[in-house]
């Protein structure tokens, strides 16, 4: 194998050769340089996509504060090049390295890989291959890295089961920190790989797929999932930490131009709204929040460290954040400095959204983004995301009055049951929008409208339903891009994009030969517009002889065993049943805030809820065990 | 327009290397810009509907170049206080800063003093030295070297003399493995030799080669 300086030497021959070779040799503030001689676990964290994209990712940055904050550990990164820089690569046989040491991949304890999102299936490979790697968990021993991922592609594992040695599901502060330790252990005594397999498949929130075997029906739909070896849990819990730890203010900031190159505060997660499409909803739960000052200290750490002229609170749903209010008003008088932007993303349609907004004035932009989703009554029952087209107009009307000149949009087609109809009402209420801001500031009011198609994703409440077809689509798309007229700028997911993303999403573990072939024949990059390969994916099914709308346009027994069955987001399979029962029925259901549904979120965590009390959590309190006792010895007959 | 804040202006000379090397111009200004922030200098921004702070680079750098004399202006406010020490651990590992000073609010635009600057080019690939040093004595003893270059907008064609570019190019004594020239160019507003000119002359690759800017001299 290749030592760092060798690798150096190669890439001093080559970067010139290549666009943008700052993406390829580190050297930013912030990066931690350990000795790597003296330390036991080496941990690489990768993105499976370009420098870029990658380096704003917030999971790794949390992994890697977290590993580097331990002695007997390091982390370091690494990205995928892009074509160009492969090809010079592969040429040059420059293994893919970490952009700290210029260590090979290879030469890590564990490579850690996050995957968001079901595209970045074909890149994993390729980083591994690269790597020079196997791909398959099968195919590795004592001598390679262990392999794990992590993200939210974690609630559905199974489509990458061959080639990741363990998938994280849940939330990774913590069980970084087990793993690691788990594997410096199996290292010191000399574990075989099965035993640290094994070992790990003991850590709540990691599961091991090599240990599980799966029965299909005659039908190809799953007839059970089960471990192969005495000891492995049949379920694998979701991990999640009880309290949001310190969130990381080291940022490592780019010497180059990349995508959202700003600092970031967390300041909640979760989500109690309970939109029945929204995958994040469903699996981030419960809620948990920062303190403002928590976030605030950590924003002013940030802003220091990093010299960022742009900061960002981050959260599924920033109006619900409960400090919001507070937290503005004080972050004008904490950041005096009017270079500095701050953005507030996700607000919600009203007009406190608009108070937000203006709170941050002398930071505006231009533009601001509202996402109503669906334009029918109907359609926002189904979804469960209701708000009135009044509401919409007065928000919209107010935005142009305050001053912004452009309004983004965001709808998504595709959801159960919607017809034509539907959509043209997406149509209507564009431009009823954009009148609104024609009569408020002329014709300076401009209107954006983006427009998605929607994927069911699993463990949601529309894990059984059928993704439109590309007729449906085409009919939609074409619809909007006839009716929608002058003055909207419209912009849409191609339907290919939308075919691979539903069958990897909702698929099961024969499609790990899928992604193996696809990838074996070319694809990669698959997020890429201009790269993705659509008839390679169709080649592939063909080649292994399944049906890729088996998996895309099958609507689901209802009591059909998913693939991902096994895998707990420890919200009830009966809950969300009963959540697409009811979205059938146009039932609402309400902030769960307001009232508790039982998800079944609070009796798996109880412990940490009751350990927890107070306003961090959004669930009901959980009342202290001591209490509860005496008040069972209370009813104990003499 | 306004009236021009109170302001003080800083030299501050520095080196470009390592990863460094491969970070272009542009990229350049904003790494000045967050460090100088991370430093807690207030810096001075322009006037007008897009305010940028006043941050200038003497002579651009051309990506993968090296260099061990780099200079930037940066304005700040007057009361600020500022040491190398603070500012030197603000910067990305690459950067060295090796002196500040403060300079007249009214001199001219470090892009308008250049004189000339000096490199020294080092050959990765094994050529012989006396084949080396030919080529380069007949770039020297040539009377005109002119040459196309085209202007990037609207892809015009641009004749210039090189050879007027060219002050001195040597080979430098061997030392360890690796051929070593040494170039000295024409750094004025508009005429600017660069060592890659001379290596395309030469049918030498620029991947084979590493080079360093030493000396960047003002009038």
């Amino acid at each position: 194998m290749l030592t760092p300086n060798q690798i150096e030497a190669r890439l001093e021959r080559v970067l010139l050769s290549v666009q943008k070779p700052g993406r390829y040799v580190g050297g930013e503030y912030n990066a931690i340089h350990k000795n790597w001689n003296s330390i036991k676990t080496k941990v690489a964290l990768l993105f499976p996509d370009i420098y870029d994209l990658g380096i704003s990712n917030v999971g790794l940055k949390i992994l890697y504060d977290q590993i580097n904050q331990r002695d007997d550990a390091l982390a370091e990164r690494a990205y995928l090049p892009w074509l160009d820089f492969e090809e010079v690569m592969r040429e040059n046989e420059i293994p893919l390295y970490a952009l700290e040491s210029k260590n090979p991949l290879a030469n890590f304890d564990i490579i850690g890989i996050t995957i968001p999102y079901e595209t970045l299936y074909t890149n994993t490979l390729n980083a591994l291959d690269l790597s020079g790697i196997p791909l398959k968990t099968a195919n590795r021993n004592e001598e390679h890295p262990l392999i794990i991922a992590g993200g939210h592609t974690g609630t559905n594992p199974e489509p990458m089961h061959a080639f990741i040695d363990a998938y994280v599901v849940g939330e990774g502060e913590e069980v970084i920190h087990d793993i690691v330790e788990e594997v410096a252990r199996s290292k010191s005594a000399n574990e075989s790989r099965a035993e640290l397999l094994f070992a790990l498949s003991q850590i709540t929130g990691v599961y091991v797929p090599s240990l599980y075997e799966v029965e299909y029906q005659d039908d190809g739909t799953i007839a059970v999932t089960k471990p192969t070896v005495e000891g492995v849990p049949s379920h694998i819990m979701k991990r999640i930490v009880a309290k949001l730890p310190p969130p990381p203010t080291n940022f490592i900031v780019p010497n180059i131009k990349t995508v959202h190159n700003r600092a970031t505060v967390e300041v909640m997660r979760g989500c109690t709204r309970g939109c029945r499409f929204c995958h994040a909803g469903f699996t981030t739960r419960p809620v948990r929040e920062r303190s403002v000052e928590e976030v605030l200290d950590a924003a002013e750490k940030a802003i220091a460290s990093t010299g960022y002229e742009e900061l960002s609170f981050l959260s599924l749903s920033s109006s619900d954040y409960t400090g919001i209010a507070e937290l503005v008003e004080a972050v004008n008088e904490r950041f005096p400095d009017e270079k500095l932007s701050i953005s507030l993303p996700s607000l919600r349609i009203e007009s406190v959204s608009l108070d937000l907004m203006e709170g941050l004035k002398k930071r505006r932009s231009a533009g601001f983004t509202l996402a109503p989703e669906a334009a029918t009554e109907r359609m926002r029952r189904i979804i469960n995301k209701f708000i009135t087209d009044e509401q919409l107009l007065n928000t919209a009307r107010e935005i142009y009055q305050r001053g912004w000149t452009t309004i983004k949009l965001y709808f998504m087609i595709g959801h159960p049951s919607e017809t034509l109809e539907d959509v043209e009402a997406i149509v209507d209420l564009s431009q009823k929008v954009l009148k609104e801001g024609r009569k408020a500031i002329g014709g300076r009011a401009k209107l954006n409208l983006s427009v998605g198609t929607f994927a069911p994703k699993p463990q949601t409440s529309f894990q059984w339903v059928s993704v439109d077809t590309f007729e449906q689509i085409n009919a939609k798309q074409d619809l909007l891009k006839k009716k929608l007229g002058r003055g909207i700028r419209l912009s849409w997911t191609e339907p290919e994009d939308t075919m691979i993303e539903s069958f990897l999403s909702r698929g099961d573990r024969r499609l790990s030969d899928v992604i193996l072939s696809a990838w074996r024949n070319g694809a990669k990059f698959d997020a890429w517009g201009d790269q993705r390969r659509y008839e390679t994916w169709m080649n592939a099914f063909t080649e292994h002889d399944l049906d890729p709308t088996f998996y895309t346009h099958r609507q689901r027994r209802v009591d059909e065993i998913f693939p991902w069955e096994h895998i707990s987001t420890a919200v009830h399979k009966k809950f969300i049943f009963r959540d697409y029962q009811e979205s059938l029925e146009g039932k609402i259901r309400v902030d769960c805030r307001e009232q508790c549904f039982a998800c079944g979120i609070l009796p798996i965590f109880k412990d940490m809820r009751r350990d927890n009390p107070g306003k961090g959590w959004m669930c009901p309190e959980v009342k202290p065990k001591k209490i509860r006792k005496m008040k069972e010895l209370a009813v104990e007959p003499l | 327009m306004s009236e021009a804040l109170p302001q003080k202006r800083l030299r501050i000379k520095f080196t470009k290397e390592n990863a460094l090397r491969y970070i272009g111009h542009l990229d350049l200004h904003h790494i000045w810009q967050r460090s100088i922030r991370r430093a807690g200098l207030p810096l001075i921004y322009s006037q007008g509907f897009h305010p940028q702070p006043k941050i200038q680079i003497a002579s651009a750098l051309p990506l993968g170049f090296s260099s061990k004399s780099e200079v930037v202006d940066i304005w700040i406010s007057p009361e600020a206080e500022y040491s190398l020490e603070e500012l030197q651990k603000n910067l990305p590992e690459g950067v060295k800063i090796s002196s500040i000073e403060e300079v007249d609010l009214h001199a001219p635009a470090l892009q308008t003093q250049g004189d000339y600057a000096e490199y020294l080019v080092t050959l990765l690939d094994e050529t012989p030295a006396d084949e080396l040093d030919l080529k380069l004595a007949s770039l020297m003893d040539a009377e005109s070297l002119m040459r196309e270059k085209k202007k990037k907008k609207r892809g015009k064609v641009r004749t210039f003399d090189l050879r007027t570019l060219i002050l001195e190019l040597r080979r430098l004594p061997s030392e360890g493995e690796n051929e070593r020239i040494y170039m000295r160019f024409v750094a004025r507003e508009g005429a600017t030799g660069r060592p890659d000119m001379i290596l395309k002359e030469m049918e030498v690759p620029i991947e084979t080669t590493r080079i360093e800017r030493t000396a960047l001299v003002f009038k």
